[in-house]
């Protein structure tokens, strides 16, 4: 078996002290860990970006690419040997501005590699420009009068590209990330992990509303599957439907029951309640944790081996003779 | 047959023209295929516009095939001995491709007012109004009225009646050149073998035709093509460039025992090499059609990386698009194989017109240094070769290879001697040893040659990461160290030189002690061997060195190139190579014939101009 040091390489790691992204490595290094996948049967592509060094600090086969494309380059190992565990470090920017087209076909596809998507809200490594995930109006190095772009949803584009794996973590609960890393690990098919990281330098504490301790509790709901939408300190909190829409209830209040308390599916192949719970925001309603979305499709890199096998099955050609064999031909 | 009008010709050049969407290609393939049983050599040449159905009867639409055949064949011909011509936009881009003694073959039906408007003729006598020579045969055929009383009965409409006028030229040309009929036949059955009506009705124009040119004597000669008598025996089939190329890829594949893996986008006119792969999952190919140009070489790459042969197939504007991922292959340093058929440019420029106008983008088109291995096909057989081979250096070098063809051998289709996977050089990857076992940084290399090795995901003790930062070259770790860095680059660079070791010599062509060269690329082989043959024959002495690997050159050029007094290069760009070469040899004198108008050298031009020089 293995420990979280058999992940990790022996490079001393560079990120900023502070940073979301230890918190987010050292979750990988356990997580895969209690998976057991042998560090030789991994591969982690990134991109370019603070979160893409990752690569780097993992004990494991690795690529660490070029700016958007971690999405190809992770596509291509898996799509040549689906035996891969194959993971993809990304950062808002790498995934959604640059690397936005490689990202909805490789959802869309439903190929299987494990998307770990940390979204700061910002660009770090070029020090400090808005990026995708950026809210409207807000004021950077490259907006010093505020974004007049509205931010894209990462579950929303998941699910809008028919993507069939959708969780979200906070870099410092290290709990939920070993729920969240092994479901993904699991599903087969592109798995989206959306891991909310701070950004110490420039954008800190973009998430504080919703990651300190106590914040978490009141602040953040940890949806699990066949479990009802209960969250709060003391447990009293829970999401009922009010016509088409969400609505936070106190269980006890207004003769709310817990048996009222809706149940989340995340296996319900309609996304329609995944996407609106993904979409709550702070401070209206709680942030939906976990995993939101994970449903069984078919998946690119196993169709491709099957239609492989298939055909294989059939065709009298198996090796470059007998196709020179099949070609129309003649003496001279 | 009316033999005593039967003329014997070393060979022909036919050109069939007509609207994009009348079946000119499949016309052209079919008498191309038919030629060859009967023993000739052949050289085709598609020329096809961008547009799939232009405006009918408009000269942006007109669609031609150009077949060459009989023996001593380099090319598909500057002129044409008889052209076909369905309409009077086909006329008239091609009014300057007949001989002075060729035949027109027209459809007497598609030459109305109407008609004749639309193609910019302002009298009702076109050939007049062209100033054609009176030695020129004209043969007006009512083909679409004939091919609709032929198939009267079929219960067919109209639209789809006149579709297999085609079908009646090829007939009468099969007449003209007594082509057996039966051979055609077999043909169009494998062609049609899914839609038997569709083949009732275009068995019998075809056979209408032949007897339409068979009852009617038509004044006109016929003629045999003399057979080839240059050709190695064995078994031939007729191959265009980009299937070659495919082939090349999958004989690679399997002589090397891996997975071939091509990650591709669609892009003119180099889309038949993916088709040719996809239709190859029996022989375990996977091909992956990515969502742009970028994707398909980083999925090359990953597959690149996991340890299967990689390839990506493109034209020069994806080239533009992959620079970035190639840069990522060099200082990876891993193999992979770029073919780029290349189009005229810049930008979409002319996509369906042949160009070799990416040379400098493959050899300089990447930031930093990033040197790679450029070669260059010479027909559409030999991509096969070049394919195989490129994919055989990209294996045993770890390094990128961009292989270089064209519109022109890409879509021309020419005789093929098939080959035996056993009669194939070995291809053996530089995988690392089993010695570097938990030793292995993803840098480690062979001191000798400075080839890094390879170690491929999932075997244990082989763990590392690779990817484009600079890194140290004993430890692998990433580093911006000045003299490192400096290192790095050059061993990049002698890595690629040293390839130059394992490439066969330059050998000179033609009358190899003139002292006049003529020096060629890819593509140009065929028109410069012709030219240089002429020009031999004129009493003007001169020498022909063609080149197939560009970078590195093979070693003996230099000294090959320094033994004449007179260099000419020849190519379809501005002098690109010219410049390359001034860049490597120092002190000669390269001249240079160039053309760019989307089609190829003519033989006679390039004799023209050389001898100018």
């Amino acid at each position: 078996m293995y420990t979280n040091k058999d992940y990790k390489s022996n490079l001393t790691v560079k990120w900023c002290p502070g940073c979301g992204d230890h918190a987010v490595l050292a979750s990988l290094h356990k997580s895969l860990a209690d998976i057991g996948v042998a560090p030789k049967d991994i591969v982690v592509v990134s991109g370019i970006g603070c979160s893409s060094r990752l690569t780097y600090y993992m004990n494991t086969y690795g690529f660490h690419s070029i700016h958007g494309r971690g999405a190809v380059i992770a596509s291509g190992v898996k799509a040549a040997n689906p035996r891969l565990s194959v993971w993809q470090a990304t950062g808002d920017g790498d995934c959604l501005a640059i690397g936005g087209n490689h990202f909805i076909h490789s959802v869309r596809r439903n190929i299987d590699i494990n998307v770990l998507l940390f979204n700061n809200r910002i660009y770090g490594l070029t020090k400090g420009q808005y990026s995708p995930t950026s809210p409207k109006g807000f004021v950077s190095k490259s907006s010093p009068f505020g974004t007049v772009e509205k931010a894209f949803e990462p579950a929303a584009i998941t699910m809008g590209a028919g993507g069939t794996f959708f969780a979200r973590m906070l870099d410092v609960d290290f709990e939920a990330a070993r729920v969240v890393l092994p479901a993904a690990h699991s599903h087969k098919g592109a798995s989206v992990v959306e891991c909310l990281v701070n950004c110490v330098i420039f954008n800190n504490g973009t998430h504080s509303a919703i990651s300190s301790k106590e914040a978490r509790a009141e602040h953040t709901i940890f949806l699990e599957h066949g479990k009802p939408m209960i969250f709060g300190a003391d447990k009293d909190k829970g999401l009922v439907l009010d016509g088409l829409d969400l609505k936070v209830v106190k269980i006890g209040e207004n003769g709310v029951k817990e048996s009222d308390i809706l149940v989340h599916d995340a296996k319900n192949p309609d996304y329609t309640l995944q996407l609106k719970l993904a979409k709550m925001r702070f401070p209206d309603m709680p942030v939906a944790m976990g995993v939101i979305r994970d449903v069984e499709e078919d998946h690119y890199d196993e169709l491709l081996e099957r239609q492989i096998a298939d055909v294989q099955a059939k065709s009298r050609i198996k090796c470059f003779d007998d196709l020179i064999g099949t070609l129309e031909q003649w003496d001279m | 047959m009316n033999e005593n009008k039967m003329e014997k010709l070393d060979s022909v050049v036919i050109r069939f023209s007509g609207d994009s969407g009348d079946g000119m290609q499949l016309t052209g393939t079919l008498f191309s295929s038919l030629s060859a049983i009967l023993g000739n050599e052949i050289a085709t040449f598609p020329d096809y516009p961008a547009e799939i159905r232009a405006p009918q009867g408009t000269v942006s639409g007109v669609s031609g095939f150009q077949v060459n055949v009989g023996s001593g064949i380099n090319t598909p011909g500057d002129h044409a001995d008889v052209l076909v011509v369905m309409n009077p936009a086909a006329l008239q881009v091609n009014k300057n491709i007949l001989k002075p003694l060729g035949v027109v073959i027209y459809d007497a039906d598609a030459f109305g007012k109407k008609d004749l408007e639309k193609a910019g003729f302002t009298t009702d006598n076109p050939f007049v109004e062209l100033g054609f020579k009176d030695t020129v045969q004209i043969i007006p055929v009512p083909l679409t009225s004939l091919t609709v009383k032929s198939l009267e009965g079929f219960g067919m409409d109209m639209k789809s009646m006149t579709r297999s006028k085609n079908m009646f030229a090829l007939g009468l040309i099969c007449w003209l050149f007594n082509r057996e009929l039966d051979k055609a036949q077999h043909f169009l059955a494998n062609k049609f073998a899914k839609k038997p009506d569709l083949l009732k009705a275009n068995a019998k124009v075809l056979e209408d035709g032949f007897n339409y040119g068979h009852n009617l004597h038509l004044n006109i000669s016929t003629f045999t093509v003399a057979k080839s008598d240059q050709l190695e025996k064995g078994k031939y089939t007729i191959i265009s460039g980009n299937k070659a190329t495919a082939f090349g890829l999958i004989a690679a594949a399997e002589k090397s025992g891996l997975q071939l893996f091509l990650g591709s986008y669609p892009i003119t006119p180099a889309t038949d090499i993916l088709h040719e792969l996809a239709a190859r999952r029996d022989l375990g190919v996977k091909t992956f059609q990515a969502e742009d140009e970028i994707g398909g070489i980083c999925t090359a790459l990953g597959a690149s990386y996991a340890g299967s042969l990689a390839a990506t197939s493109t034209s020069g504007p994806g080239l533009a698009l992959k620079s970035e991922a190639l840069g990522l292959a060099v200082i990876a340093e891993l193999p992979l194989v770029l073919i780029d058929v290349m189009r005229g440019g810049p930008s979409t420029g002319l996509p369906t017109k042949t160009e070799q106008t990416d040379l400098l983008q493959a050899l300089y088109g990447r930031n930093g240094e990033s040197p790679l291995v450029v070669m260059a096909a010479s027909s559409p057989d030999d991509c096969f070769y070049y394919a195989y081979m490129a994919s055989k250096i990209a294996l045993e070098n770890l390094t990128p290879v961009i292989l270089l063809t064209d519109a022109f051998i890409g879509n021309g289709a020419s005789l093929w001697k098939l080959p035996k996977l056993s009669d194939m050089p070995e291809i053996k990857p530089h995988y690392a040893p089993e010695s570097l076992k938990d030793n292995f940084n993803g840098l480690s290399r062979d001191e000798q040659t400075k080839i890094r090795y390879w170690a491929i995901p999932s075997t244990e003790g082989f763990e590392h990461r690779v990817g484009g930062l600079e890194r140290n070259y004993n430890t692998g770790v990433i580093s911006t160290e000045g003299a490192n860095h400096a290192k790095m680059v050059a061993t990049r660079a002698l890595k690629v030189q040293n390839i130059a070791k394992q490439l066969p010599l330059l050998e000179v062509e033609g009358d190899a002690s003139a002292d006049t060269l003529v020096i060629g690329w890819g593509s140009t082989r065929g028109h410069l061997q012709s030219a240089v043959a002429e020009l031999n024959k004129r009493g003007k002495r001169t020498a022909h060195l063609h080149f197939n690997y560009i970078n590195p050159l093979p070693s003996n050029a230099e000294e090959l190139i320094r033994r004449y007094k007179k260099v000419i290069v020849c190519e379809l760009n501005s002098g690109q190579f010219a410049g390359y070469l001034r860049s490597k040899i120092h002190g000669v004198d390269f001249l240079q014939v160039n053309k760019i108008e989307g089609q190829p050298f003519s033989i006679e031009e390039l004799v023209e101009h050389i001898e100018k020089l």
